[in-house]
């Protein structure tokens, strides 16, 4: 290996050939791996258009989610062009009927190509309407409370 | 010389009769549609947000709350999507209290949940902010805020908060709720928004009792004003000094 190195001409085009055919070795399947990854296919929500334009939409929903959260929570501020119930009512697959139940559903398919975790649905519904009542228990007797002492005011 | 000081005081007399007089029909004619406006605050448009003018609150007549009756716990279980479990790590937002004179035996029965008090502890204690009043006097929990140390559980003289230990599923859309964040009675705020009562007060109307009245107590002309206008009622630990939007009549 060193001796055709060391020749003059040859060894030059030998390294060249060898790094070439190394670049091309090592590009295969990094090629076939971006090749594997496609972009998340969306279902089209129900409508024409979402509220806002789509790119803008896009780029700064977290924002205006988490400024209409504020709103609505802290001043009971009810408008629905950014709230996220009527994301899920438009949004909401057509098999799942929901935001977040499979990897296809629209909130999950872009957040887990981006890698970006999701905990709005710990606590929000990711399906539209009210759930089925469910059969409440029957509450249990009251218990006399310890609360109020109703006996004329002596302990 | 003082002949024309005379008239000129007098004139300028008339000159600020006039303008007392003009001012007052303009008072009158802005104040008339005020007042209307004001009348018809329940149902407030979306974008205008809960107002100071406006105090929610509830008056509870335990005389007329049926002994055994849980139509107010049922209804509020199915609007908020409790399980209506009475475990202790299971939430309950309103309950059926039962209290005894242990001298007479005299038996009452009664709902008990949040206050909301005008000076709630609920809110000095929280660290992180989450445990709120809002502008027209509902207490609530912002739940993207809550860490879930439970301080206010602590410091809330009436128990009426819980704290959510396990993941939960298919809550209903306009009432999120979920694991690690401590949550109570919201007076339905959802509902209120829309202009309507609490999920227990209809119920409660609903089976006939009446025994809750809900309303605006800022506002002379409703039903729940005119109410405590009219008998005795009291806030359960008055010593506290809170101003309770709930206030009982009968106990």
């Amino acid at each position: 290996m060193a001796r055709v190195v060391n020749l003059p001409g040859l060894g030059k085009w030998f390294r060249l050939a060898a790094c070439l055919g190394a670049m091309a070795f090592l590009a295969i399947p990094s090629m076939q791996a971006v090749a594997g990854v496609d972009l998340p296919k969306l279902e089209h929500g129900k409508g024409d258009k979402c509220v806002d334009d789509e790119d803008y939409i896009r780029r700064h929903h977290p924002d205006l989610l988490k400024h209409h959260r504020d709103e609505t929570m802290r001043k009971g501020i009810r408008t629905t062009k950014y709230s996220l119930k009527k994301c899920v009512e438009c949004h909401a697959g057509s098999k799942t009927g929901s935001v977040a139940s499979s990897r296809q559903d629209f909130c999950v398919a872009c957040h887990s190509y981006a890698g970006v975790k999701l905990d709005c649905w710990d606590c929000h519904a990711t399906k539209p309407g009210k759930p089925p009542v469910k059969q409440a228990v029957q509450p249990a007797q009251p218990v006399v409370s310890p609360l109020m002492p109703s006996n004329g005011g002596s302990q | 010389m003082s002949d024309s000081m005379l008239s000129s005081k007098n004139t300028k007399l008339e000159d600020r009769r006039d303008f007392l007089k003009a001012g007052a029909l303009i008072a009158g004619v802005t104040l008339g549609p005020g007042v209307l406006f004001y009348g018809v605050a329940h149902s407030r448009a979306p974008e205008e947000g809960a107002s100071s003018k406006q105090r929610w609150g509830m008056l509870i007549d335990t005389t007329k709350c049926g002994d055994g009756c849980h139509d107010c716990v049922t209804a509020c279980n199915t609007e908020n999507g409790l399980s209506g479990k009475t475990g202790p790590q299971d939430s309950q937002w309103i309950r059926k209290v039962e209290i005894k004179d242990l001298r007479t035996g005299y038996v009452q029965s009664l709902p008990m949940m949040c206050q909301h008090c005008e000076n709630p502890p609920c809110v000095d204690v929280c660290p992180t902010g989450a445990s709120m009043k809002r502008a027209d006097g509902i207490v609530l929990v912002d739940r993207h805020v809550c860490i879930g140390c439970r301080y206010c559980m602590m410091a809330c003289p009436y128990k009426a908060r819980s704290f959510v230990h396990e993941p939960l599923h298919d809550q209903n859309p306009e009432v999120p709720r979920g694991k690690g964040c401590v949550e109570s009675c919201t007076f339905c705020v959802q509902r209120v928004d829309r202009g309507e009562k609490p999920a227990c007060v209809e119920a409660c109307d609903t089976k006939g009792h009446k025994a809750m009245i809900f309303g605006d107590l800022k506002d002379p002309e409703s039903e729940v004003n005119k109410a405590l206008k009219s008998a005795s009622s009291i806030e359960v630990r008055a010593d506290l000094a809170l101003n309770t939007g709930v206030r009982y009549q009968g106990i």
